[in-house]
């Protein structure tokens, strides 16, 4: 069913959910066609579920019970085909918006809740055999590119690749979207993969718009065909497609897990949703673009191939069922966090004894005990800022003298 | 043997004993460094433990933190001070949060050497003390050795570390000859010392000020005043008992540094000492800095540059209180 149309872009599920492989797509269908009936359904279950909970995050946020939250709504698809792509031993750096990601290494995505609720910066542990080499959510544009690469020169470094053993080789993925790819931090990361022939795969999500600026303002040619300039293989992929992000990731993470070197995937989706709950996408994008990637949903159009496959109705009622209760799992169990100990601020700055952390530590457990004294104690009690100075220092340094 | 060397036998010793240090950086494997402090290395190491990086700071930073998220512990070489400035945020906004950020969960045990400093007469952004902008950023360490057996020992701890440690080279210091013993060390990373007993006046310093503030003691010793001098060795954090003990003593301090003055390492230490020694300071702290303007052109620099004359016309003045 090849189109001859030079178009560079694999695809292999059309809008409408039929199988119609691109042109492009031939030297992936291997891949594709690993893919069990229960495989195919994972992803289905896997966006769905994602998106109920996106929608969940999104409302308690409005309510009041989330600082901020990053709506993935749209880019399922190349996130779910993707992750299902990766091995258990690689390793996983994401941008910030990547929770089907996070979900399918194994991360709860109340951790997710937690890191914007604002009760942590980071979350949850990569080292934790549980979360699957899941690293953390990086808020500075692009800046985990470099930390994938250099991981990656480690798993080269160790040997830890092209052994021939599927089971232990491993690679290095890494997120970051249309707007990072003007990061020189993201340039540099290429070229330092491409100098040390790293293995690794940059995977770009173009959702088409860094907060209000189009991708037109970010490059003046498809990103994937920037790879060509750093000497790695780029491939163009339409990103609401789970199976051509599925195809096309495990084709080049398998290159890479076998010391073929680096390479690039631009997975060309949409941000259906705002940025993030601070932001109005109506000041700069209008209503017809908006529908015309809502008509290439990569979950309506998974449906319409798995209804075609002859896929039950009860179905897609368990997976509606599982997406809620995820989400009714979240709520309530939201209500019951705690903030986090104020010592805790102190607690890993540093990994080995600093004297500022003891010391500010134990001048704010004073500080904030002084308070309750105060309250019973006579009115000419000494007030917490007037001895500040000196109760920092470490012992009585003659101040008193 | 003088400070480059020392380093470089620093380094040789932390190579052989671990597997998992590295050094990165521009030009410092076949070429063995601008400075030649990792000469020899790459050819007795190989080139995946002494790497030749591309041409990018923010790189070389950027991928040492990915390093050790697998366990190595990478030392890294900015070329010279002037240059740092694009690894910035991997540095200020990565390396020195990504302990916190983990929760301990994970230790970010990366060394960044950054020769600093003029006394060189080299041309714009080879001569920069910008230690301050460093010092004030939670998560990092920062030591400057100002003598070879310091700097030999203090690059082998600071490789040990489990924080991130940015190790500031004097790099006018890299030739003058001094005694290195490779068989024992007393003095920890993180402490100040006291290079020269005296009763009159406490001088401090670190990294290439010490040795001015050692001829400057000598000078004042002629004229009858006996001048105490403190290498601080460590920037942050600043090991204080040594420096309070010794002003409690002499009740004057004069603090020295190449760089700026304004919102200095030296103002933080004039702040410190004056809230916690108020009551045994016979006159106010004095700052000796750099002026508050771009490091001049070469030929500018030694009017630039604190010398042991403006050390000693600082003491004339806290003399006179």
């Amino acid at each position: 069913m090849a189109k001859s149309t030079g178009d560079p872009m694999v695809q292999l599920l059309a809008p409408d959910g039929s199988l119609a492989p691109s042109e492009r797509a031939e030297e992936f269908l291997p891949y594709f066609e690993q893919l069990t009936d229960d495989n195919i359904k994972r992803f289905f279950r896997d966006m769905s579920v994602i998106r109920r909970f996106d929608t969940e995050a999104t409302n308690l946020q409005r309510q009041g019970q989330l600082a901020l939250w990053i709506p993935s709504h749209g880019q399922e698809g190349a996130q779910v085909g993707s992750a299902h792509a990766t091995r258990p031993q690689d390793h996983i750096f994401p941008a910030y918006r990547e929770h089907a990601i996070a979900m399918i290494r194994g991360v709860d995505l109340f951790d997710l809740i937690r890191l914007l609720r604002g009760l942590t910066h980071g979350g949850w542990n990569p080292n934790d055999p549980r979360f699957r080499n899941f690293h953390l959510y990086t808020l500075v544009i692009g800046s985990q590119s470099l930390h994938a690469t250099g991981y990656a020169m480690g798993i080269k470094f160790d040997g830890d690749y092209a052994t021939g053993n599927y089971e232990t080789d491993q690679a290095v993925i890494v997120y970051f979207g249309d707007g990072a790819s003007s990061q020189g931090d993201v340039h540099e990361a290429m070229v330092f993969a491409a100098s040390q022939q790293t293995p690794q795969v940059f995977f770009v999500q173009n959702n088409h718009w860094a907060i209000s600026v189009p991708v037109s303002v970010q490059a003046r040619v498809p990103l994937f065909r920037r790879a060509d300039g750093y000497g790695m293989p780029g491939v163009q992929i339409d990103g609401n497609d789970v199976f051509a992000s599925y195809a096309v990731t495990a084709k080049l993470m398998d290159d890479a897990r076998q010391g073929r070197g680096p390479s690039m995937i631009e997975a060309e989706t949409y941000r259906i949703g705002a940025h993030t709950s601070s932001d109005d996408p109506t000041k700069y994008r209008d209503d017809s673009e908006l529908s015309s990637w809502i008509a290439r949903d990569p979950i309506t159009r998974l449906e319409a191939y798995l209804r075609d496959k002859g896929v039950e109705q009860a179905f897609f009622d368990e997976v509606a069922q599982e997406g809620a209760d995820y989400s009714a799992d979240i709520r309530h169990r939201i209500v019951a966090i705690e903030n986090p100990d104020p010592a805790s601020m102190f607690s890993h700055v540093y990994s080995d004894p600093h004297p500022l952390m003891t010391e500010q530590a134990a001048w704010l457990a004073n500080y904030e005990a002084s308070f309750g004294e105060q309250e019973s104690a006579s009115s000419n009690a000494p007030t917490p800022d007037a001895n500040s100075v000196q109760e920092a220092a470490p012992t009585a340094e003659g101040g008193d003298a | 043997m003088g400070m480059g060397k020392a380093i470089n036998e620093g380094l040789r010793r932390a190579l052989a004993e671990d597997p998992k240090v590295l050094l990165m950086g521009e030009d410092i494997g076949t070429l063995g460094g601008v400075f030649r402090v990792t000469e020899g290395l790459k050819s007795e190491f190989g080139g995946d433990r002494v790497i030749d990086s591309p041409l990018a700071e923010s790189g070389i930073v950027g991928t040492a933190i990915g390093l050790a998220m697998r366990g190595y512990r990478t030392v890294c070489e900015i070329q010279f001070d002037g240059f740092i400035y694009p690894a910035f945020d991997q540095i200020t906004s990565q390396l020195a949060k990504l302990t916190n950020r983990h929760e301990g969960h994970m230790s970010f045990p990366v060394v960044i050497r950054v020769p600093y400093g003029g006394h060189i007469g080299a041309v714009e952004h080879h001569q920069e003390s910008n230690e301050a902008y460093f010092a004030h950023t939670p998560g990092l360490r920062l030591v400057s050795p100002s003598t070879p057996h310091d700097a030999y020992w203090m690059i082998q701890e600071a490789i040990a570390s489990n924080d991130p440690v940015m190790f500031f080279e004097p790099k006018s210091r890299y030739w003058p000859k001094g005694d290195v013993d490779t068989s024992h060390n007393s003095t920890p990373l993180h402490a100040s010392r006291v290079v020269r007993t005296g009763a009159d006046v406490t001088l401090l310093g670190h990294g290439a000020m010490v040795s001015v503030l050692l001829q400057a003691a000598e000078i004042a010793a002629e004229e009858g005043t006996d001048v105490e001098v403190i290498d601080l060795r460590s920037i942050s954090p600043i090991d204080y008992a040594p420096i309070l003990e010794s002003v409690r003593k002499t009740g004057r301090l004069v603090i020295a540094q190449e760089a700026p003055g304004n919102v200095s390492v030296g103002s933080e230490i004039a702040a410190t000492v004056t809230e916690r020694a108020f009551y045994f300071l016979s006159a106010p702290v004095l700052r000796v800095s750099g002026f508050d303007v771009p490091f001049p052109p070469a030929k500018l620099e030694a009017i630039f540059l604190p010398d042991a004359d403006r050390v000693l016309d600082a003491v004339d003045r806290v003399l006179s209180y």
